[in-house]
């Protein structure tokens, strides 16, 4: 084995495993799906090394390209912000699983570690006759392999007839249409009939979080957008001397 | 270099991977494990191929790969479909098949 391919390997293992690390420690699982795709990334260009080329631009286009863009997409769907809980439900079990985590690498390893390779073969003998990797494994896919191809895409058909098996939803009740909504608001009791009030209207600031101020000069507190809505508003006295009521939070002074 | 070096670094993603499934409690982040796994038993069957001369070693990495592919699809349909019904992605909250 050359001296380059040594230095590659470093770099990537450090690369792949450095990205499995990471995957592992991050909250987020945005961040996970990002340091797995390096970890597979790596991986692709391990396989280009191996002589495997056809591999490695299956690794790039099917696992980062397909598989961690779905899971991506699935991310989106049900919300990026989802941290993991830290709260462990079944007592002990970060401690057992690091336990067992080290101890099933350590048997992987003692079992691996017993093997001598005396020489690397390489793959030049079986792929020369074929005239390249790509012609030598398809002859292998499409010759010897052929039933468990065929059978493959039985499963690649079911699969997909499962995914939209499982997440089609009938829906029970019709969507409301906007004389539904409209009636809805018009016969409840504590919705707003008229638009709401915008924010700074006759208060003297006109920025988002200054409340709308009523005939009396009270604020309307709910005339401010949601995220800033709290239970009462401040008043304040700027250098100026013009008083401003707002809705800053406690200790945000602007 | 030693040739087992690449199976050192398969069986370490393979451990990470497995420790992973054991220790995080989101159920996507359990299933980037699983797809580690896989991705290190390939990593073992393109090393192995090249040492051993053969392209077997290959095609059964291509076979592993589309298999991951479609359980893949399967089970983040399972995920979203556990997600719409009890609006969370934590496997300590799916102890039930039913909704």
């Amino acid at each position: 084995m050359s001296a380059g391919e040594t230095f590659a390997f470093w770099v990537l293992a450090i690369l792949a495993v450095g990205g499995a690390i990471g995957m592992l420690l991050s909250r987020k699982a945005v961040h996970s799906a990002l340091w797995i795709a390096l970890t597979m990334v790596s991986l692709a260009v391990v396989y280009l090394i191996n002589a495997a080329p056809f591999l490695s631009m299956v690794q790039i286009i099917v696992y980062t390209g397909a598989v961690m863009m779905l899971f991506l997409f699935v991310l989106m769907l049900i919300g990026v912000d989802a941290a993991d809980s830290l709260v462990e439900t079944i007592k002990g079990q970060r401690l057992a699983a690091v336990l067992v985590g080290i101890g099933f690498g350590l048997l992987l390893l003692a079992g691996v570690g017993g093997l001598t390779v005396n020489e690397i073969k390489g793959l030049d003998a079986a792929t020369s006759q074929a005239g390249g990797n790509l012609e030598a494994v398809a002859q292998l896919i499409f010759g010897r392999y052929v039933l468990a191809f065929e059978v493959t895409s039985a499963l690649l058909i079911t699969a997909a007839v499962g995914a939209i098996v499982y997440t089609h939803r009938e829906r029970l009740v019709g969507k409301p249409t906007q004389a539904m909504i409209s009636r809805a608001r018009f016969t409840s009791v504590t919705a707003p009939r008229s638009p709401m009030p915008a924010p700074g209207v006759f208060a003297n600031h006109n920025a988002v979080d200054t409340p709308a101020l009523l005939p009396d000069g009270s604020p309307a507190l709910d005339s401010v957008p949601a995220p800033f809505q709290v239970e009462e508003a401040r008043t304040f006295t700027t250098a100026d001397g013009r008083v401003i009521t707002a809705v800053y939070p406690e200790g945000d002074d602007k | 270099m030693n040739p087992m070096n690449y199976i050192y670094l398969s069986a370490a993603l393979f451990s990470i991977g497995a420790f992973g499934v054991l220790f995080r409690r989101n159920a996507i982040v359990v299933f980037m494990c699983v797809e580690l796994m896989l991705n290190a038993a390939n990593l073992a069957f393109v090393a192995f191929a090249r040492i051993n001369g053969t392209l077997d070693g290959q095609v059964v990495a291509f076979f592993v790969m589309v298999v991951a592919a479609a359980e893949v699809v399967i089970g983040l349909a399972i995920i979203m479909s556990i997600f719409a019904t009890r609006r969370s992605a934590s496997i300590d909250e799916a102890n039930l098949l039913r909704s």
